[in-house]
Parts: structure tokens; C-alpha cells; sequence
């Protein structure tokens, strides 16, 4: 039996910044994980990335990162992703920085 | 120290316009990423987890106030007030902005640093002994050789697309405190018959296949240095494999060819090569020598460090841990500790390194070291300043004594900011920091290197750690190994694994665990760590980790 497809989410950095983005239904990008789409289809998920790489000139290294659905959205299921959505642990910067921010 | 010349001042301001220009056209499309990338990594920089980063060589770990005035200005103006010191004397910045690094690039340039060959599969930045030009045990400053070094690799055309990179170590005393043997090549500075030369040590390395260096040319007269090196890396260009870059090192293609067969090969592209050379370079280095002619030291008595040392307890340990011993006797080697308990290793805040510039303009004749331990030297100090400078670093809180000790961790950036690792290192470090100031336990274990690294590439050295830890990623769980036993000094050893790994919330305890094992057998309070293991093996340190298979063989 194959195995069940993990759904995905386009994730990359953004060109200027540099910062962690998500790829969202409308092809736009997100700074927020929760706000992405989820692709629970194991062949749309090729696609969605094709998509994602047509913004090569804005964005660097779109790849598929595994991920969950939860309440408010789509959450990582591995502690790198978890890493990437909030920043590093020694200092309150990155993501977590600019929600403290708001 | 090195001063640049008219030549390398056009150089650098040429390459820092390409590289706006690659940065420019990167922005407005021209070029893809696939196409940039190589050119800025070419250029130090980085995409790592959450942004890009920068990384700056620190020529053979040696900096002039202005030059770390500079790095603090990096870090103020274009990054989050701090830059981490790394394991091979480079600082990284870990939020730089892309149209921003031009302008980075351009104020180093204005102070003789830059960021090039600090990435890709070139020689990268030489690195050497952070006491170098002020040890005691010195049999010659390497560092004019390093500056040669810098400058012959720098843009070298031949050696621009190496199999992979390539790092090169060099040291002047016999104690090895630039690890030479876990290098590509590993250069130590002797004398032969009254003649200065080299040992050259190839084939040294970590990483995932950890390989201790082995003496390529057990003499090498000074001036052949450069062809020799050509030919080195010549040969490694021919031989080394390109279809499997884990087996791209030079170490594997000694390893895979034998030391003989490699030595041959370098033997006769030597002579072509030599017949290349014309004593140019020896006139170059009898230049850059003048460089770094050693400071006017000045004289006077050492009272002051006398009646601070017997009166005040606090700079008695802090002299006792964070001194070496100087070439002159009234003069010491002050190693300031980027290591605060519970802080990030080796990261410094802009406000400190302004500081510890103002103390180098003050009090060590303008000069500065960063260590592969990531920390920060002053290489000459007069004896009598030494209490002016202890007041002074603990007004910016960088006064703590524990340089050697089992708090003086190395860990390389982990998890928290690298694109390649596997486990976070940087938190497993302040924990272990943390805890052993809580048990007051530091100065009673005495010398003790641990060395942290979050993924198998081993930038936090932890193969040649007296206790060297690995995180690792174990079905999507951190994981962490541990070895012990490695060495990375003159006597230079691969430490062992233990067994098992442990979990995060486990790998603290299992530390003290191996602590309070060493503590129980060692002989005397004056054995160190590294003597027990060698002494009494692996059986305590394991029946101290693993309890419970312990139980089951009995």
C-alpha cells in the first residue's frame, strides 16, 4: 500500500529580506504559516511549487515543507520548520520578534 | 599588522563594485538566482533559516582597534547590534538585508577586511595561532606568512573551483593551538640546521569522515613555500574525486590514493612549479615581515599586578584562567571570554566590541586576536594594566573567568540560524554554562574542552572535543551523541563515541553525569580530564551514562 501523502506547504525566503515566506491559494506569499495553503493532494503539490517558482525573481528556494492542519491553519510537523516560522531560540528575534512587535 | 598596499586598496574597491552590481542585477532580474548564488557566495554571503548572512574573514584572527570598530559598526547599522564569532576566526552577521551588503562590504573594505573566499570550493580564510607574534613558546610569528598565504589564494585562478574547499592552518609553536592536523593542510613553522621551514601536514579534517592530518614533508625550506602549495593543491585538483562531494576532501584523496602515492605526485609538480617562481614572493614576504614587527614594548614595574593579584580574589581567578604567558616577562596575554554563562558563544555586542577596540587602542599597543574558541585576545598587555582592564571588562560584562574551563564552550551557530544543521547547539551550550556555575563545579574540573556541533559537518569541532557533543536530527526529534577523548592540539586525536545518543532534555544531565564519573576517579585534583580518559578509557564514563545496560550485562 503506499504510503499517505504528508500534506505540504510551499515555503522560501524572500529575495530582499530574506526572511521566511509561505505560498498561499491566491499565489501570493504569506509571512505567516498559518495563512498559507495547505496541499493535502499529493499531485497538486508538484504543481503549487511550479506556480511558487514563477516569483524566482522575488523569491529564493521554494521548496515543499511538510506540514498539519491545525485550528487556526497549517503548523509544522518538524522542529525545523517550527524554527523557521518563529526564530531562533537565543534571542526574541525573527518571526517571533515582529509578532512581539504588534 | 598587515597595512593594504595600493594594489590590494583597488583590488577590493573593484570586486566590492562587481558585487553591488551582481547585487543590482539579482534585484532587477537580469540574473537568476542559480546564477547568483555562486557569485555571492563567492562573496561571503549566505541564505540561511531566517535570513541571509554574512560572513567576514578575520585575516589569520589578527585586528587593529579600527578594524573591530568597523565590525561593530556592521553590527549596528546593518544588523541586530551583535556579530557571532565563529570557529574558524570569522564573524558572522545573521539578519543582514541583500541591498544592504554593498555597503557592508564597502565599510570593510575601507578598513582592509573583507568577506571574499569566506564560502565555496576555494582556500579559505588561513587561519593561525590567536597568540601568534606574543606566546612564550613562539619559535616565529606565522602570521607574514598567513598575510602570503591570504594574498597568493585570494582570486587564485587555478584554485577558484576546487573539488571542494580547502583550509589551510598555520602555527609558529610547538604547542598547536591553531589544530594543524584536522586541517586540509596544516603548516608548523620549525627550524632545521638554522633554517626556517615548514612541517606540511595534509589531509587533516572533521566533518562527517574525521581524519587527523599526516606529515606530508616532514621539512619544507621557507621559500618553497608557495610552489609547494601549487603543488599541492594541483595535484588535489587532478586527483580529487568531484562525483561524490562527501568524499570531495583532500583527506579522502589521500586516504583513497595513500600518503605515498599523493606525496609523489606533489614531489614532481613541485619542480615544474618551482622553476615558476622567481624569489618575488620572498621579496613580498621580506616586506609584509616589516608589518608586523613586534610593538615598541614598553618597560616599568609590575606593582600594581602585584598588589591587585594578593588583595583582590575576583582578579586572582580571573588572572589565573584568562592569562597566558607572555614572551616578555613583565607582559601578559589577556584572552577576554565572549562566553558568559548562559550567554551565546562567541557573539559580541557592538557596544562590546567598541570597547574592547578603545581597551586595545589603550592598553595592547592597538592589536586584537579572535580565537577559533571564539573569543577575543589582547595578544601584549603590560603586567601593570592588567587591573585598569579587569575593571574595565567587567563594567561591559565580558570579566568572566573561565577561559579552558568547562564553560569556555565552542558551538557553532546550530539549528537556531544554519540551513544545514541537523539540532540546535547554541542552547545546549548556554545550558551546560548555566549549570555548572550553579554547582560551583568549574574551577574544581579544571581544563576541560567541550566542543558542540548541530549537525555532522562539525564546525563546532566536536571531534576533537574532550568532550564533544553532536546533535543530530533522529526521526524528526533532536538527538545528541556524544564523544570522548578528542584532542586538537599538537597531540591531536579523534575522540569516542560513547554509545547511544540522548534527547534534548537529557544531554545536561548526561554531561554532569561524565563530570561526576571524573570527578571520582580521577587521581589527583592536577589531572585533568583529558589525562583520566586516557588513563582509565571509556568503562567509567560509560557505566556513568548508560545505568541501566549496564545492569542488564551484569
Amino acid at each position: 500500500m503506499p504510503r499517505p501523502f504528508t500534506p505540504k506547504v510551499v515555503t522560501a525566503n524572500d529575495l530582499l529580506e530574506g526572511d521566511v515566506i509561505y505560498f498561499t491559494a491566491d499565489n501570493s506569499w504569506t509571512r505567516t504559516l498559518s495563512e498559507a495553503e495547505l496541499i493535502t493532494d499529493e499531485a497538486i503539490a508538484p504543481l503549487r511549487l511550479l506556480e511558487a517558482e514563477k516569483h524566482n525573481l522575488v523569491i529564493v528556494g521554494a521548496y515543499l515543507a511538510d506540514a498539519k492542519e491545525g485550528p487556526n491553519g497549517p503548523e509544522p510537523t518538524h522542529f525545523r520548520e517550527e524554527f523557521r516560522r518563529t526564530g531562533p531560540s537565543n534571542y526574541s528575534h525573527g518571526k517571533q520578534e515582529a509578532e512581539a512587535d504588534v | 599588522m598587515y597595512k593594504y598596499n595600493a594594489f590590494d586598496t583597488a583590488f577590493l574597491a573593484e570586486r566590492n563594485a562587481q558585487f553591488r552590481s551582481q547585487v543590482e542585477r539579482r534585484i532587477d532580474g537580469s540574473l537568476t538566482e542559480e546564477e547568483f548564488r555562486p557569485l555571492r557566495l563567492m562573496n561571503g554571503l549566505y541564505l540561511q533559516l531566517h535570513a541571509y548572512m554574512l560572513r567576514v574573514a578575520i585575516p589569520y584572527g589578527t585586528l587593529n582597534p579600527d578594524q573591530m570598530r568597523t565590525l561593530a559598526l556592521l553590527a549596528q547599522k546593518w544588523d541586530k547590534g551583535y556579530g557571532h564569532f565563529t570557529t574558524r576566526q570569522n564573524i558572522q552577521y545573521n539578519w543582514p538585508k541583500l541591498k544592504d551588503v554593498p555597503d557592508m562590504l564597502d565599510a570593510l573594505g575601507s578598513v582592509g577586511l573583507h568577506a571574499i573566499q569566506t564560502s565555496g570550493n576555494t582556500i579559505r580564510n588561513v587561519t593561525s595561532d590567536h597568540f601568534a607574534g606574543a606566546a612564550a613558546d613562539e619559535i616565529k610569528d606565522p602570521r607574514p606568512i598567513a598575510e602570503l598565504i591570504r594574498q597568493w589564494s585570494t582570486d587564485h585562478p587555478e584554485f577558484q573551483f576546487l573539488g571542494r574547499k580547502f583550509k589551510i592552518a598555520i602555527t609558529g609553536s610547538p604547542n598547536d593551538r591553531a589544530v594543524t592536523k584536522a586541517h586540509d593542510v596544516g603548516l608548523r613553522m620549525i627550524e632545521r640546521d638554522g633554517q626556517a621551514g615548514f612541517e606540511v601536514i595534509v589531509g587533516g579534517g572533521l566533518g562527517r569522515t574525521p581524519m587527523i592530518g599526516k606529515v606530508l614533508r616532514d621539512f619544507l625550506p621557507q621559500e618553497d613555500l608557495l610552489p609547494y602549495l601549487e603543488a599541492v593543491l594541483a595535484v588535489y585538483n587532478i586527483l580529487g574525486r568531484r562525483d561524490n562531494k562527501y568524499k570531495a576532501r583532500i583527506k579522502i584523496t589521500v586516504q583513497e590514493n595513500g600518503i605515498d602515492t599523493y606525496r609523489e605526485m606533489v614531489e614532481e609538480q613541485f619542480i615544474q612549479r618551482r622553476a615558476e617562481f622567481d624569489g618575488t614572493d620572498q621579496e613580498l614576504l621580506k616586506d609584509i615581515e616589516t608589518h608586523f614587527a613586534a610593538p615598541d614594548f614598553r618597560d616599568g614595574g609590575t606593582e600594581a599586578f602585584d598588589t591587585a593579584y594578593g588583595s583582590d580574589p575576583v582578579f586572582r581567578a580571573w588572572v589565573d584562567t584568562n592569562l597566558a604567558e607572555h614572551r616578555k616577562d613583565d607582559h601578559a596575554i589577556v584572552t577576554i571570554s565572549i562566553k558568559t554563562h548562559g550567554e551565546t558563544p562567541g557573539d559580541a555586542t557592538a557596544e562590546q566590541m567598541n570597547i574592547m577596540a578603545d581597551m586595545a587602542e589603550q592598553f595592547a599597543y592597538g592589536e586584537l586576536r579572535i580565537s577559533h574558541e571564539q573569543n577575543v585576545i589582547l595578544p601584549h598587555v603590560h603586567k601593570s594594566d592588567l587591573p585598569a582592564i579587569h575593571a574595565a571588562l567587567k563594567e561591559a560584562g565580558l570579566a568572566t573567568a573561565n577561559v579552558g574551563l568547562i564553560s569556555d564552550i565552542i558551538a557553532c551557530p546550530g539549528m537556531d540560524y544554519c540551513a544545514l544543521a541537523t539540532a540546535r547547539s547554541i542552547p545546549v551550550a548556554q545550558e551546560i554554562a548555566t549549570r555548572f556555575d550553579e554547582l560551583k563545579l568549574e574551577h574544581e574540573v579544571g581544563e576541560l574542552k567541550i566542543k558542540i556541533s548541530g549537525c555532522i559537518n562539525a564546525c563546532g569541532h566536536h571531534h576533537v572535543g574532550h568532550i564533544g557533543i553532536l546533535g543530530l536530527d533522529r526521526a524528526g526529534v533532536e538527538n545528541y551523541q556524544i564523544t570522548l577523548g578528542g584532542d586538537g592540539t599538537e597531540t591531536a586525536a579523534v575522540g569516542t563515541r560513547t554509545g547511544p545518543g540522548f534527547a534534548y532534555d537529557e544531554i545536561i544531565p548526561a554531561v554532569e553525569r561524565i563530570i561526576k564519573a571524573y570527578l571520582e576517579v580521577r587521581e589527583t585534583a592536577d589531572e585533568t580530564f583529558l589525562e583520566t580518559y586516557r588513563r582509565v578509557g571509556m568503562a567509567p564514563f560509560k557505566a556513568a551514562l548508560y545505568p541501566d545496560s549496564e545492569k542488564k550485562v551484569a
